[in-house]
């Protein structure tokens, strides 16, 4: 059952950006940026999700996914290859052998209006396809209009349809205005049995802020404190740059520190960010400004 | 046979009440014929000590008088002097005015008052400001009491001095300790009976009568006192004043003028005197 | 010392990233700038002014004894004429131009600020040199608009102003207190702390390429001794400290009786009070600014937090888990988040607090950060367990220890806020806007901070009640302190 979420922790917006602004003024260079752009590397859900996709398209992203660049010896793999439901039996076949995951939105991705049944539905073909993790989206209009219940019992219901599979569930921040309405949406997700909670589908602006990961990661905090359960967290949307992506990392390890600094808690959603941290890599490695054409775009 | 008139006798105005000086003692004031016109109360530090607890009593609340009801009540004080116009004329007059100088004086007076009066829901409008900061905050100045005063009045012009500096030091929310004129003593205990009957809460306004060499160094040195006002241009008073002011960085202001008759006696700048801007921010974002 | 693991303890750790030392200037030795040039002292005697976070000396500068002072007071009296009688609005154009100097060579000046001071090179770059910059920038559209200041008077400057600053923010307290000199029409004698000289040397020379009449400002150095001589200069109109409140009162005392105008902008004890319905993480951030900005050498640090009683295990547990995030080390590097102790002798002092709060049964806790070996340090400190009545709430440490106690209502935490003969600033953390103003207006205190701390602004009036001085500097109440009405 909801808890009282009158009684839920609120946020002041500057404060938030002030405290951001510290994040981002963290110099992290050489050994430490090296091992920073790694880690990132390992925590990236490749992502695809376009009507366009075809079995070609998702075919070379998870060849890319297995081969970010082997030039660079001893690179991690991305950590997860992220679909919609029809592609998810393409990209399992693709990455048989690896320990890369298959991720499927589902639930109506990306709004969300659509039955409980037809979440259900999706839900199930994703996982039976083969997908370790659903990425399912939040009822916003629900959600706006006070009907808590109803967006808690929704996630409930489809996180037992996800059976073993992991369950990350898209706030849509975006769409929710305010922070202290992140705080209430990711409190609503972390009781009702998310594994990860996430930002944003990429569909709507603005998708994933530091300001808004931060007050997730602060309720990701607090649950802890609370209860000792570990949950996940994913910013997904507009994270293209290497530079960005260390902000994400410095917040994650300052606010939750080591235990999160791994692919199982922490993930990046987004595509064009793993080549720009590989070119950063080279960059440290060589010592020369990259260029894209070095670098396979799939 | 004529009949036998009933002299006054002159007290203390402490918190609101008439005391005789604790001590027991008195001074005698003569007019200057060199009769006797009152023998006035002898004001003991311990007098003083206990205006000052009168006074911190009672400025919490009057500070929070709103400034619409500060302005009403100085207006109803220069009500109230008016209507004892003759008195107070008769008073200077035996103190050694002449007769025209003590109608100037109890006019002016009871002008200042009303120009005092007007300033109370004014002032603030005068010397606050919003301030543009460069971050994204809302960020205000506004002007609040600095506490408590103490004060020697002016030697001359007992009504006048002592009117023109109680009424800019109350219409800013401070309550007042005032050492009255020693020689020009009278008028000041007429004037505490004005307050007494004006809605002036008990202990904004203290007035106390004695001997200045006595009571200064209380009145310069009590920590309770966040600024202190000296009417005179007695030099080494003034540097003991500032030296004891400094144990607790009392605010000091020092009036040499032996006249308070002109227009320039009276600003919002003497309002601003006992005054401490307090600067307030708030973050502005949602 | 309670002991703790922190649930949420970082790994990866940050190398070194030094901010670079190569581009800016320092000579080995100072000399005082009087009336427009740079003079060996009378005595030909010098002080040594040292990096706190490694003891090595950085230059030599020199000391101001009486006749330096003369000198000094004796050239800005002789300037004054010219520059008071000059045209507001060229006087103004110098200014403008003294803080567009500051702009360009602002780098410069933020690493010699952290080199001679121990601040991080954060603060000094984000918060120190651009603020003294924007405090010339704001003052100089004064100059020629004073009519428009004080409505039905005509304010005149006051003469030679002698000010007397402290270690902690050297350039800009320069800044606070020269620009509104300098936009009303006086000139200036100004001695900077003998802990941290250099950035006011070098702002000596940017104000001599700015063409700024010949002795309009005067820089000397030296400590406690040249301060007096400046305060018991008999040619001096007005004294501007800021300092200790022991020192102000000395001032205020030293001045008694002469027509000297004096501005005190002494010491604190500030409240910061979390309130049950805060924003607790923000306040929690608030707190880490409010004590540990600046190593906490600042007069209108939060050094005393009430927290209600609902919410204190909560905010004590974030609190202790934020702290440890907290860098220590080389005021050079970056990520620093606290620098070195500005001089052995605050160490001590410092240190002398820390024992008697422990001693006084005082609960304390410190990160477990490592300090340098060479220089003064101190670790990020707070004290659990007190009352009123101990020491450490009630005395000025200046330095990074906080003091901690709870309480239950608003009228409580209102009457244990203001009893203290300080009143300089007070944080307030609620999320009701009722209550932020019924406290704001409850406090006694010249800067409330609202939802933030150690928020400043040229534009905002800064400055004490009670025994935190008098005067404002900063904003149209920045003005006043340095006129007079004809």
């Amino acid at each position: 059952m909801l808890t009282d979420l009158s009684k839920i922790p609120t946020y002041d917006t500057l404060g938030v950006q002030e405290r951001v602004e510290r994040f981002q003024k963290r110099s992290i260079k050489k050994s430490s940026k090296t091992e920073g752009l790694r880690k990132i590397l390992s925590m990236i859900d490749l992502t695809t999700l376009e009507g366009k996709d075809t079995r070609g398209k998702v075919e070379q992203l998870c060849y890319k996914a297995m081969h970010p660049h082997d030039a660079l010896p001893e690179l991690p793999t991305v950590a997860a290859i992220c679909v919609y439901p029809s592609m998810v039996g393409v990209a399992k076949n693709a990455l048989k052998g690896s320990s890369i995951h298959v991720a499927s939105v589902a639930t109506a991705f990306p709004s969300g209006q659509s039955s409980l049944k037809v979440k259900l539905d999706d839900t199930r073909f994703a996982v039976n396809e083969g997908a370790d993790e659903v990425d399912m989206v939040i009822s916003r209009g629900k959600f706006l209009s006070g009907d808590y219940n109803f967006v808690f019992d929704e996630i409930a219901a489809v996180k037992e349809a996800c059976g073993k599979a992991h369950l990350k569930v898209i706030l849509e921040t975006g769409e929710l205005e305010t922070l202290d309405n992140v705080r209430k949406a990711s409190e609503i997700a972390i009781q009702s049995g998310a594994d990860f909670i996430k930002t944003s589908t990429g569909k709507i602006q603005p998708a994933a802020t530091l300001p808004v990961t931060y007050v997730m990661l602060d309720t990701i905090k607090d649950h802890y404190l609370k209860t000792g359960k570990m949950i996940g967290m994913k910013p997904a949307g507009g994270i293209s740059t290497s530079k960005l992506a260390l902000n994400y990392l410095v917040m994650l390890n300052e606010v939750l520190g080591e235990k999160w600094m791994n692919k199982n808690y922490f993930r990046f959603g987004a595509s064009s960010l793993a080549n720009d941290v590989l070119m950063q890599l080279v960059k440290s490695e060589t010592g020369f400004y990259q260029s894209a054409n070095y670098f396979s775009k799939d | 046979m004529s009949r036998l008139n009933i002299n006054k006798t002159y007290k203390l105005y402490i918190g609101g009440k008439f005391p005789r000086t604790e001590s027991g003692r008195y001074y005698p004031v003569y007019n200057k014929k060199g009769s006797l016109i009152a023998n006035m109360c002898l004001a003991s530090r311990k007098d003083f000590r206990n205006a000052v607890v009168a006074a911190r009593k009672a400025q919490g609340s009057w500070a929070g008088v709103s400034a619409l009801n500060k302005g009403q009540i100085l207006y109803r004080i220069a009500e109230m002097l008016e209507g004892r116009r003759d008195q107070f004329i008769e008073e200077l007059i035996l103190q050694g005015s002449t007769k025209k100088e003590a109608e100037t004086e109890v006019d002016l007076s009871i002008d200042r008052l009303v120009y005092y009066a007007g300033w109370s829901d004014k002032y603030q409008q005068f010397f606050s400001t919003v301030n543009p900061v460069s971050s994204a905050h809302f960020n205000f100045t506004a002007m609040e009491p600095t506490g408590i005063v103490s004060a020697v009045a002016p030697e001359q012009q007992g009504l006048l001095g002592l009117v023109s500096v109680i009424a800019p030091v109350i219409v800013g929310g401070n309550s007042i300790v005032i050492l009255a004129s020693e020689g020009k003593a009278l008028s000041a205990i007429s004037f505490s009976e004005v307050l007494n009957s004006s809605d002036v809460p008990g202990g904004v306004v203290n007035i106390l009568t004695g001997k200045k060499e006595e009571l200064i160094p209380h009145i310069a040195s009590h920590m309770d006192v966040n600024a202190m006002i000296y009417c005179g241009d007695d030099q080494n008073k003034i540097k003991s004043i500032q030296e004891l002011a400094s144990n607790n960085v009392k605010r000091t202001i020092i009036y040499k003028k032996s006249s308070w008759n002109d227009s320039n006696n009276e600003s919002p700048y003497f309002i601003e005197k006992t005054l401490e801007a307090k600067t307030t921010w708030h973050p502005v974002k949602v | 010392m309670t002991k703790r693991k922190n649930p949420f303890a970082a790994s990866w750790t940050y190398e070194p990233a030094p901010e670079s030392t190569d581009h800016i200037q320092i000579k080995k030795k100072y000399d005082l700038f009087i009336n427009g040039e740079f003079i060996k002292p009378q005595n030909n005697k010098y002080f040594e002014t040292v990096n706190p976070a490694n003891d090595e000396k950085i230059a030599e500068v020199a000391l101001a004894e009486s006749e330096d002072v003369n000198k000094a007071v004796k050239a800005a009296r002789n300037a004054f004429k010219g520059w008071s009688a000059l045209e507001p609005k060229e006087r103004g154009k110098y200014i403008y131009r003294i803080a567009r100097l500051i702009q360009e060579r602002a780098r410069e000046f933020a690493v010699i600020e952290s080199l001679d001071g121990g601040k991080p090179i954060r603060e000094s770059r984000d918060i120190d040199i651009p603020l003294a910059a924007n405090h010339f920038f704001y003052y100089a559209g004064w100059a020629d608009k004073l009519e428009y200041a004080f409505p039905n008077r005509k304010a005149k400057p006051l003469g030679v102003a002698g000010q007397i600053i402290p270690w902690n923010f050297p350039l800009l307290m320069a800044a606070w207190k020269l620009a509104p000199a300098l936009a009303t029409g006086n000139t200036v004698v100004l001695k900077p702390a003998e802990t941290t000289p250099l950035t006011a040397l070098k702002l000596a020379e940017i104000i001599r390429d700015s063409g700024i009449p010949k002795g309009v400002v005067n820089i000397i150095t030296g400590a406690g001794k040249t301060g007096a001589e400046i305060v018991n200069h008999p040619d001096i109109d007005k004294i501007s400290f800021t300092g200790s409140t022991a020192v102000g009162k000395y001032i205020q005392k030293a001045v008694a009786g002469t027509p000297k105008k004096i501005t005190l902008e002494l010491g604190g004890k500030s409240a910061n009070i979390i309130f049950e319905d805060a924003a607790i993480d923000q306040a929690v951030n608030g707190v880490i600014d409010a004590i540990f900005f600046n190593q906490g050498h600042v007069c209108c640090a939060g050094s005393r937090l009430f927290i209600q009683e609902s919410v204190a295990d909560t905010v004590i547990q974030k609190l202790k888990d934020r702290m440890s995030t907290l860098i220590v080390g080389d005021p050079l590097d970056k990520n620093t988040d606290i620098g070195a102790i500005n001089s052995k002798r605050q160490l001590k002092t410092i240190e002398n607090y820390i024992k008697i709060g422990i001693n006084e049964g005082g609960e304390i806790y410190q990160t477990d950060c490592k300090l340098p070996k060479k220089g003064n340090w101190c670790a990020p400190t707070l004290f659990l367990n007190l009352s009123q009545s101990h020491k450490i709430v009630q005395e000025e440490i200046f330095g990074p220890v906080l003091a901690i106690q709870t309480f239950r209502t608003i009228d409580e935490v209102v009457e244990k806020a203001n009893n203290t003969p300080y009143g300089l600033a007070a944080g307030v953390w609620t999320q009701k806007g009722a209550k932020i103003f019924y406290l704001t207006q409850k406090l006694k205190a010249g800067v409330i901070w609202a939802n933030t701390f150690n928020k400043f602004d040229a534009t905002s009036p800064f400055g004490g009640y009670k025994e935190s001085g008098f005067g404002r500097e900063g904003g149209l109440h920045g003005l006043k302190p340095y006129v007079k009405f004809e």
